[in-house]
């Protein structure tokens, strides 16, 4: 199927204009492996054909569709994501969009090989400038760092973090340890160097099991139970004065849902009134913390059994203006921007979810 | 005073001497030459203010070790009609399952003569090897027709979690013994508790401990234990509970978008969680508007799955008024202090 087919298959283009668009998560992919060898440094390119990627396997849950991906998104060559045209006609235009931002996931976090998850990075940064955000001006891009060594991931943010397509770094939420650690932090002291927030998006593999209880069996457990990886994250950057250490230090929690996280810092309030003395670093609520430093993309959000729940979920939250609109496209749990919210938000309310409060998140016109 | 049952009591050993008339002579030997003081996953570090309400502590041996401490202070107090012991002897970290199998009798031996036979109003919950679920079932099969023991115990850090098949025979043996399976907070199984590595910090770990009971609710409706074992009754103790209205939510649409490949699931996850899971009252992690907490009991969507617990000795509030949430109706009062656990527990 060509491309002009696509176009006229798609939405109308002139449908008349509701609310801004800005889309917090998309994914963007090469279109064959050998893209690799246009932008990875010489020296790596025989390490690259030989041995390659060797991440830390043994959790494989095989996706209820092929790539996670909508069956619709396969383009004529290449993966689902890998082509600019569709991508246009998908989500950009589709609902004419004023921007949106490019989440990779091409594994690099996930690397055991931290050179050459250096390597990867600095490949898929100069890809990204090529092939996305110089013929596109409605795209930014998520740089993508080997965040599992400080000093590596901390010069791919100085090499590339004054390009302005960047608007953030990303990692992945299953991390080898959890992200308040120290190991971490000359990646925060990097990105505020270049003024970056951090994007922690869905995925990855840490160090043990995909859960706190051991290995689940079932794709469904990987996918669904996502939300307890970003609780122990937000805990972690809490209880370990991250803020108190960056207090310029924003993060984005991307595809992770919310309905989790009100609760989550009563939990954290009530555990910390008990035993401050153990984190005599923090000055304030973990629920301050949270509500000054966090911001959360809408895609996959929890969907109540009753819509005054979902009323009810916003006000305990109380973070309006940190809800971000995703479509998480090409993937098969695509939100479109008309169907997504909910009925019944406030007007004011809405723009700001699909558009105002990641404009100004992001610094975008 | 209205009537009351308490889901959480802790009952403790004072000390790993106090098994040894419980112990055959060879494990007798083995602990005098190996100077093992017993397991610990340390989930109450003995100096934290969390560990102990002030008061708890016997003269001698942890908070809830002592009997007559415990009666005046956990049964006395609240005019308890039936207090649930929750003895959490980590017998699960021990790696020589013999040896763990050997702690286990002994230890339920021991919850028979020092606590269920001294006081009526107590009940009790079998400690079991379940890292050799197996094993654990035997053990189950020992004690399970005593009147006393009411559920069978489970930290909630497992190696596996529950719902897979591994687990059957602790599953089959409660169910035929018509026992309970409680899962508690804690629990070391040598695995980070977190999908992201090791906290730092205690309070980072206790607060963490309530996404492990989230893994093990969604797995268990997800492999299907529910299915397999219909009469399942499972309680998640000391867990937290105001989680639990947004994870149903994420469950269902998981399931509304995935249930292909899990077939054998026919409800949505919620329908099996209102049906099969309750979860004690303490700690709450309340918000401070006390509005938002009716909210979150009117989120659950069922008035029968909390208990009230104390969850004595640990602190988790200072004057017994505050255990209760206020604003209750009367009939919801009720069924948190009282009617919800007798039904479940089918005293």
């Amino acid at each position: 199927m060509g491309v002009a087919t696509l176009v006229e298959k798609g939405r109308k283009l002139d449908k008349p204009k509701k609310n801004a668009v800005i889309d917090c998560d998309i994914h963007n992919a090469m279109t064959s492996g050998n893209v690799w060898y246009d932008f990875l440094p010489k020296e790596w390119h025989d390490y690259h054909r030989q041995i390659g990627g060797r991440s830390r396997m043994g959790s494989a849950y095989p996706r209820a569709m092929k790539s996670a991906a909508r069956h619709d998104s396969w383009p004529p060559s290449g993966p689902p994501g890998s082509d600019m045209d569709m991508l246009r006609v998908h989500v950009l235009d589709a609902w004419d969009m004023d921007y949106g931002i490019l989440n990779p996931l091409i594994g690099v976090g996930s690397q055991q090989n931290l050179r050459y998850a250096s390597a990867m990075a600095q490949a898929v940064n100069d890809w990204q400038v090529a092939a996305w955000l110089e013929p596109e001006p409605r795209l930014r891009a998520s740089l993508i760092v080997p965040y599992e060594d400080g000093d590596l991931a901390a010069a791919e943010i100085d090499r590339m973090g004054d390009h302005p397509g960047f608007a953030q770094v990303l990692f992945v939420v299953r991390t080898m340890e959890p992200l308040g650690s120290r190991k971490y932090w000359k990646v925060y002291e990097a990105a505020l160097r270049h003024d970056l927030p951090i994007g922690i998006h869905f995925g990855g593999s840490g160090a043990g099991p995909i859960t706190g209880a051991g290995k689940p069996s079932h794709y469904i457990e990987d996918h669904g139970g996502m939300p307890t990886a970003f609780q122990a994250q937000v805990a972690s950057f809490v209880y370990e004065g991250v803020f108190e250490v960056f207090p310029e230090l924003k993060v984005v929690l991307i595809e992770g849902g919310f309905g989790w996280l009100a609760p989550l810092m009563w939990r954290l309030d009530s555990c910390y009134k008990k035993l401050k003395m153990e984190v005599p670093h923090l000055k304030r609520l973990p629920s301050e913390y949270i509500r000054e430093h966090f911001w959360l993309s809408t895609q996959t959000m929890e969907e109540p059994s009753r819509p005054e729940y979902f009323f009810q979920m916003l006000e305990h939250l109380d973070m309006n203006d940190r809800l971000m609109f995703a479509t998480d496209y090409p993937h098969w749990d695509f939100d479109a921007p008309d169907m997504a919210l909910p009925t019944g938000l406030d007007a004011d309310l809405k723009r700001n979810i699909l558009a105002e409060n990641a404009r100004i998140l992001y610094k975008l016109d | 005073m209205k009537r009351v049952i308490d889901s959480d009591i802790h009952n403790e050993l004072p000390s790993l001497k106090t098994l040894i008339p419980y112990l055959d002579d060879h494990w007798v030997a083995y602990l005098n030459e190996s100077a093992f003081v017993g397991p610990n996953a340390n989930d109450y570090p003995a100096g934290a203010p969390t560990s102990a309400r002030e008061g708890t502590k016997p003269e001698k041996g942890p908070p809830g070790s002592d009997f007559g401490l415990l009666k005046k202070q956990a049964l006395d107090a609240w005019d308890v009609e039936i207090g649930i012991l929750t003895c959490g002897y980590r017998v699960q970290s021990v790696q020589n399952e013999d040896l763990a199998v050997a702690l286990s009798t002994a230890i339920n031996q021991w919850q028979v003569d020092a606590w269920l036979e001294k006081d009526a109003r107590l009940r009790a919950s079998l400690v079991v090897p379940s890292q050799n679920p197996v094993l654990a079932a035997e053990e189950i099969e020992r004690f399970g027709d005593h009147p006393g023991f009411v559920q069978v115990m489970l930290p909630v850090r497992s190696y596996e979690p529950y719902g897979k098949r591994v687990y059957d025979p602790i599953f089959e043996a409660a169910v035929k013994h018509g026992l309970v399976v409680g899962i508690h907070y804690g629990g070391a199984s040598s695995l980070p508790p977190t999908p992201v590595g090791w906290p730092a910090t205690y309070v980072e770990e206790m607060a963490d401990m309530a996404q492990v009971f989230q893994s093990q609710v969604m797995n268990l409706v997800v492999e299907g234990a529910f299915d397999r074992f219909p009469e399942l009754r499972v309680v998640l103790i000391e867990g937290g509970w105001t989680w639990m209205p947004a994870w149903m939510w994420r469950l269902d649409k998981e399931w509304r978008g995935l249930r292909r490949n899990i077939p054998w699931v026919k409800r949505p996850p919620s329908d099996y969680i209102r049906e099969h899971i309750r979860m004690t009252l303490q700690p709450m992690d309340a918000p401070d508007n006390p509005d938002y907490l009716l909210q979150m009991m009117g989120q659950l969507d069922s008035d029968e799955m909390l208990l009230f617990s104390t969850d004595y000795p640990h602190w988790h509030f200072d004057a017994p008024e505050d255990a209760i949430p206020k604003g209750l109706s009367e009939s919801l009062r009720d069924k948190i202090l009282y009617e919800n656990a007798r039904t479940f527990y089918r005293f």
